[in-house]
């Protein structure tokens, strides 16, 4: 083995992305998404995390005709399964002050209080908000 | 720039990806294919339609470990494997094959 070769070969990190703003009106949501799929596809742990106005990135009907030729990247989100990215968690306080439920997200999600996503993001080795 | 078809003037980016894909019917994909040095063969085909119809469903183009797993559930356990992607499409099936089928350069790919 060369001298300066680095051993990078099966390291794998629990990366969070932390999603706080709406899908669109600016770009913050679909550039998470897209880091998103480049660290899955680097075979990371990955997990989501849908807080505040980031609950409305996974919610069902967005419709962008009007956002002057934004592309609707709603449907790209049911895309992470095959990403084996499986762990989509949404703050309920976030979800309920905007009179959504479970059954209004386009993806399977895990509901958890504020309470428990401060444990979640505390257990992550690497935290991405955006 | 343009790939120019029956009369037609298709734009592309500097790497060949068609700037509107929309505009991309069988016969572009042809001349793209033709201009990566590929053959289409029906197997090609069945990649390319793949791909449109992942890329429909889930508007971005899935990264090569994503199609291979996909394309093996759909099309059958010894198409999904890199090497017979590879060997349909040499220069990388998510970038080569994506140009044809007219998508955007995959997320990732470099």
């Amino acid at each position: 083995m060369a001298e300066f070769e680095f051993e990078t070969e099966g390291v794998v990190k629990k990366f969070m992305f932390l999603n706080r703003k709406a899908p669109y009106g600016t770009i913050y949501a679909l550039e998470v998404l897209e880091t998103v799929l480049i660290s899955a596809a680097f075979d990371q742990e990955v997990a989501l995390a849908f807080v505040d106005d980031g609950v409305y990135q996974i919610m069902k009907g967005c419709d962008t005709a009007a956002t002057s030729g934004m592309k609707n990247f709603s449907k790209t989100y049911r895309a992470l399964e095959g990403y084996d990215v499986e762990q989509l968690f949404v703050e309920k306080e976030s979800m309920e002050a905007r009179g959504l439920t479970e059954d209004d997200f386009i993806v399977d999600v895990q509901v958890v209080p504020a309470s428990e996503m401060v444990a979640l993001i505390a257990a992550q080795d690497v935290v991405i908000s955006g | 720039m343009a790939y120019e078809v029956n009369g037609k003037t298709i734009e592309h980016d500097e790497e060949g990806y068609l700037t509107d894909l929309s505009q991309w019917d069988k016969d572009v994909a042809d001349l793209i294919a033709k201009d990566e040095g590929v053959d289409m063969s029906p197997e090609h085909w069945e990649v390319v339609d793949f791909l449109r119809e992942y890329y429909e469903e889930y508007q971005i183009a899935p990264a090569i470990r994503v199609l291979v797993k996909a394309i093996g559930k759909k099309l059958g356990p010894e198409k999904g494997s890199n090497k017979y992607l590879y060997e349909l499409f040499p220069y990388g099936p998510a970038k080569q094959a994506c140009k044809i089928a007219g998508l955007p350069k995959p997320t990732g790919c470099v």
